[in-house]
Parts: C-alpha cells; structure tokens; sequence
C-alpha cells in the first residue's frame, strides 16, 4: 500500500461527502429554516432516482432527463408543503414525524405502483463514460468526477442564493426571527413553500446525479435519510457551512473507516457523531 | 348531515351483503362435500410487497403452472390456494405462520422467500408436523440444525453455491483470491463454503472484505482490491447490490485484469440493468436459464406461453415445490391424514426438474448438480458442471 493507495482512498472519500453534502444541505435548510423535521427527505432522492430513469429513458438523454426531472420535483415539494406540511408547523415535532413517516410509505408505495419492484439502470452519458487511468490497474470513471464537480457548482450556487440575494436574505432572516420577518411584511408561507421545495429538490438532485453510478432500487432512499440526519446532526441544525464540513468528515471517515478498520466499517460514521456531540452537542456550526 | 346518512345507508347495505355471502358460503362447501372429496388447502407465504415482490410472484405462478399441468389436483382432490403476502418481513412471521395453520387450517405450508422469515416459519411448523415446503430461503440451518421429518427444501442451503465457487475459481487457475460479501447471514454462510473447498485445494485469501449489509457504497473497497493485485475476486451480492458492484467493478476498469467471480445471485436477474458491465462474470449456481436439456425448454415455454413473461431460477424453485406436492400427494391418494407415508414418499421421490433431475438428502434438502455459468451477451451461459450431485453437509441435523 504506497501513497497512492491513499490519495485515491482521499479522493473516494471526498467524492461521497459531495454527494452527501448534496443531500444533506436540503435536509438542514428545511430544518432549520422551517422547524420542520422532514423524514421523507430520503423519499426525495427516490423520486429524483427514478424521475432521471424514467425520463432519460423516455427521451434517450441523460441531460435532458434530468432538466424535465427538476421541475417535477419543485412541483411536487411545493404540493407537498402545500397540501400536508403546511398544516403542521404550530403542532409538535411527534406530528410532523408521524406525518412525513407516513409520506414516506406513500411514496414508495407509488414508486412500486408506477415502476414497479425491478432493479433499473441509468446509462452514463456518452460523453463522460470514459475513465482515468490512475494506477496499473485501478480507472477513476470520469463521470464520478463529473459528480464532484456538479456539486462543486451548486454548492457555490446556494452560497451566492443564500449570501448575495434577495431570497437568501429573506431566508436567513426567516431563521434568525420569524415573527420580525412577518411582522416587515414578507409572506412567510409562501416563502417556507419555496425553501421547502428547493430542499427537497436539492435531495432529488443528487439522486439524479447519483442514478448512473447507483442503479435505481426500490428503497434507495432509506439508507441516504439516515447518513443525512448524522451529516446535519454532526455540522449543527440549520448551518449550510455546517453541513459541508459534516458532509466531508463523513465521507472521510466512511471511506478510511472501510479501509483501516473494515471489522467495525459500519460503526465508524456513528462514532464520529457520538464524538462530536459529546465535545459539542450544538454540533460543530450550531447555534448554541 | 346528508352525507353521514348515505354513509349509514351504504354500510347497512355492504353488511347485508356481507351476511348473504356468510349464510352462503356456508351452504356450498357442504353441498360439495356430498359430490366429492373437500379441497386441499396448499397455504402459501410468500412476499408479493416490497423487493422480494417479484420472487415471490414468479414461485407463486410456477408452483400453480405446475399443478395445473397435473390436471389441477394433488392426489386426485381440487386445490384451494390460500395466499398470504409476507412482506418478507421477519417481525410478522409468526403471527401469519400461526394463520394458515390454525385458523385456515391448510394441509401444506409453501414459503417463504426471506431466510428470516423461514427461520420463524419452520419453528412453528416442526411444533405442528404440517409438511412444508421451502422454495427459496437458503440459510444452512433451515435444514441443518431446524431439520425435521416434515420440512423439505427445493431450492438450494448457501453452502451450495459457495462450496463449489472455490473449486471452479481454482479450476480456472487461479490461486490468490480476495473474498468480499455483505456482512450477514447468508453471505457469512456463502463464504464460509467456499473456503471449505478454496483453502483445501490450494488457494489462498489475499483478504476477506466483509461489507455492512445492504450498504453499496463500494468504492474505497475497490481501491483495496485494485491495491493488493489478486488472480481473481469471489463475491456475494445480490439485487440492487449486485448491479452496482458489477457497474462499479468494471467503472474502476478491475474487469479487464482481475476475474470477477461470485455466487450466483450476482448475474441473476439484473443482467439487463448491469448491461456491458456483466460480460464475462463467473458464477456458479443449481441453475441457469440457457441449460440446454429438454424438461427446461418444455419449462421454460410453457411459463412463457402462460404468464407472457421470461421464467427464472426463483420460478423453477417453485415449480419443483409444485412436483414434489404432486409426488407425496399421488402416493398416498389424497390422504392428508397418512403423513409419515406421504413423508416417506417425498422424501425418495427424484424432481424432474428444469434444473436438471434432482432427489432429496436426508435433512431434505435437494441434491443437485452446481454450475459455472458466464454472462455472453447479457445471458448466463453454463460452461461446465462443477459439482455432479452436491449434498449439503446439514451441519447439526438429527435426522440426517
């Protein structure tokens, strides 16, 4: 095992924070802007999962695919906040839980009903289905790097969004104090609407981008809502830096966890967490 | 206030109806008692929900396919179906078990599809002496250590598919082999057997790469393998598993250098959305598709002509389930009651299968012949037989 054994482990490692920072930063938007603690945010990356199969299938284009996938999702996370959330945010934490639990098992449900139990495949697009020769034996698939990068630009995206415009402005304030923000006159319904219906669509982005390399699967989601909840747990409810930062030392953790320390593989995510949260139980970014 | 109304209107009605049908099926079944025999009641617990759905359907079909081609009776008496979805969830096993046999009082229990599920299932039914029939759940211990007299299995123990992997993989002439698999029961029992037979005959495990189950995040365990440079690498996923791995396998360009080799499950039924990525995995199983022998072709035509759709390994299983019912039932003419009889004919019978002809060991497991296949083209093509009639060792059966 030479040095680069363990610059490509580096390189793994960070190529899966990006895809869970993707993820990840939709659930703490949501979170801590609206309060709202959504479960169904893994059914979002489902959604996005099977929207970019269905239509790259459909018109033969992975790109296109996707661009006819985002506003569906917009659409049905507003639906969503509109038609069910929307009802809850004066209850308890336990009604958005049972609410967004059962959200859920509808959605999966409909996920069966309308693609059925099969395992499906998404091609790589043609242009970056090539790899990079690393070592003598292992390629780095280009496409993984093209992930990377994508998220590189929307993360850079939301940061201009959130620091720079109007909407961002509104957004933070919306955090910081509600009742002001009401009270100067902005609607706050319709702008938890929006947020909610950006975050999810952050989910299903990355379960867009992720298609190609993951194979779509009935429950794909699951897996994703849990890793997400230790990212946003981890950074501090509510902060985007501080779900990038999770995001990273996750992956990290995940990537040379399987590597230095294969017997406990699965444990080394959720000690990191146990560890973090005990110097800091705020989170890293969190408001105290 | 109008709309409570029509709904009290509405629930007196579908009550009235629901009475006509009780007083009515109440009549029948003894209006038919006087004509003939009552049915035999086959109580099936399969999964028709969620990611086993679809073996759980193809058993279901393939077991009815089969009996219906026998004239649509077991031992000369009309079949009654009663089929419950297991969800292939554990945590219900039990209480829908306790279902067909107390309530529905059926005379055979077909399933399940989930080795946990079997694990409760078989528990409650060798307290009952019920004759059961398993059509897929591999875990050694259902006719290992949980054997009993009146619990068959017509699919395969995780021993046999893993057993003869090490000795295809040396055959093949390789010798330093890194072993990966989901971390639980049945890819630990895979592994297992296939060092049985790796290590004895020479070879030797570069590393062994147990994977958090159902975790598919593969990637830094790639690096490893593409790292420590072996002749091949022995696998067991399955389902969504198995096509990222083989997808991310070969986006790593591993294909190319190291043979990818693996238990069946990891090219059955997902070549399609594995694609290129597939062409040219080794795996051994008890069946593939493309086996050119006649009792297939007549299998697999007649389960296309019925149901409009391509049979699989899962649909054989069934199939065999369906014959070996036929067998004890035809033995003993429809005598539910003669139990030990129709045990001890089901327990001698030879399965023609499309699997090839197979009989029973004494824990009641089938007796089969393994192969190694290679995915040509998106199909598994058999290269060879690798075990002629394997027996699994039923490790802690009494009966055996």
């Amino acid at each position: 095992m030479d040095s680069s054994f363990y610059l490509i482990q580096l390189l793994n490692g960070i190529q899966y924070g990006f895809l869970l920072f993707l993820v990840a930063s939709g659930l703490t938007l949501i979170f801590g802007i609206m309060g709202i603690i959504n479960l169904a945010h893994g059914s979002f990356y489902m959604i996005g999962s099977y929207l970019a199969f269905w239509f790259t299938s459909l018109t033969d284009n992975f790109l296109y695919g996707i661009l006819l996938a985002i506003p569906v999702t917009l659409v049905v996370g507003y639906a969503v906040e509109r038609l069910a959330i929307s009802y809850l945010y004066q209850r308890d934490h336990l009604y958005q839980v049972l609410l967004t639990y059962a959200l859920i098992l509808i959605f999966n449900e409909l996920q069966r009903m309308l693609w059925g139990s099969d395992v499906h495949s998404v091609a790589v697009p043609q242009a970056f289905s090539g790899s990079v020769q690393l070592t003598e034996n292992q390629a780095y698939p280009v496409y993984r790097l093209l992930i990377s990068a994508s998220c590189i630009v929307i993360a850079l995206a939301m940061y201009w969004v959130i620091q720079k415009t109007r909407l961002g402005m509104t957004i933070r304030a919306g955090a910081s104090n509600r009742e002001m923000v009401q009270s100067l006159g902005i609607n706050v319904n319709r702008l938890f609407a929006v947020v909610f219906s950006l975050g999810v669509t952050l989910a299903a982005l990355a379960g867009m981008l992720a298609a190609p390399v993951n194979t779509v699967y009935p429950g794909i989601g699951d897996g994703v809502l849990i890793i997400s909840f230790v990212v946003v747990v981890i950074g501090g409810i509510g902060s985007i830096k501080g779900a990038f930062i999770g995001a990273m030392l996750i992956g990290l953790a995940d990537t040379f966890g399987k590597v230095l320390l294969p017997e406990m593989a699965s444990m080394v995510v959720y000690a990191l967490m146990a560890l973090v949260l005990f110097w800091r139980p705020q989170g890293l970014f969190g408001k105290g | 206030m109008s709309n409570l109304d029509k709904a009290g209107i509405n629930r007196r009605t579908v009550l009235k109806g629901a009475a006509g049908l009780a007083a009515a099926s109440a009549i029948f079944p003894s209006a038919f008692a006087i004509g003939g025999q009552a049915k035999v009641k086959v109580g099936l617990l399969l999964p028709y929900t969620g990611t086993y759905a679809k073996l759980g359907t193809n058993i279901k079909d393939a077991l009815e396919l089969r009996i219906q081609q026998a004239g649509g009776k077991l031992g000369g008496r009309e079949v009654e179906f009663v089929s419950i979805d297991s969800e292939a969830k554990p945590p219900k096993a039990p209480e829908l078990t306790s279902k067909l046999i107390k309530k529905e009082k059926v005379d055979f229990l077909v399933g399940p599809v989930h080795s946990v599920v079997g694990m409760a299932m078989v528990k409650m039914a060798r307290k009952d002496g019920i004759i059961t029939v398993i059509p897929n759940a591999g875990a050694n211990q259902l006719t290992g250590s949980l054997c009993a007299p009146n619990i068959f299995r017509t699919s395969f123990s995780s021993y046999q598919p893993g057993f003869p992997g090490g000795k295809a993989i040396l055959e093949d002439g390789h010798k330093r082999v890194v072993l990966m698999y989901w971390n639980y029961g049945f890819g630990k029992q895979v592994a297992a057997a296939f060092k049985q037979s790796f290590l004895p005959g020479g070879g030797t495990i570069v590393k062994e790469i147990p994977t958090p189950f159902p975790k598919v995040e593969f990637q830094a365990y790639l690096t490893e393998v593409a790292a420590l440079e072996p002749d091949a690498v022995f696998t067991f996923y399955a389902g969504g598993g198995a096509v990222k791995f083989v997808k991310d396998y070969a986006a790593a360009g591993l294909n190319k250098k190291i043979p990818l080799y693996g238990a069946g499950f990891l090219t059955e039924g997902v070549t399609g959305a594995q694609g290129a990525a597939a062409e040219g995995v080794r795996t051994t199983l008890h069946y593939a598709d493309s086996l050119d022998l006649p009792a297939n072709h007549r299998f697999r035509d007649a389960f296309k002509k019925s149901f409009g759709r391509h049979a699989d390994v899962y649909a054989v299983q069934g199939y065999d389930a369906g014959d070996l019912l036929i067998q004890g039932m035809n033995a003993v003419q429809g005598d539910t009651s003669a139990r030990a009889e129709m045990i001890a004919a089901m327990e001698s019978s030879t399965i023609d299968s499309p699997r090839g002809k197979f009989t029973f060991s004494k824990s009641h497991n089938p007796v089969q012949n393994i192969y190694l296949r290679e995915v040509v083209n998106g199909e598994n093509k058999v290269l060879r037989t690798v075990e002629e009639a394997l027996e699994d060792p039923a490790e802690g059966c009494k009966i055996a």
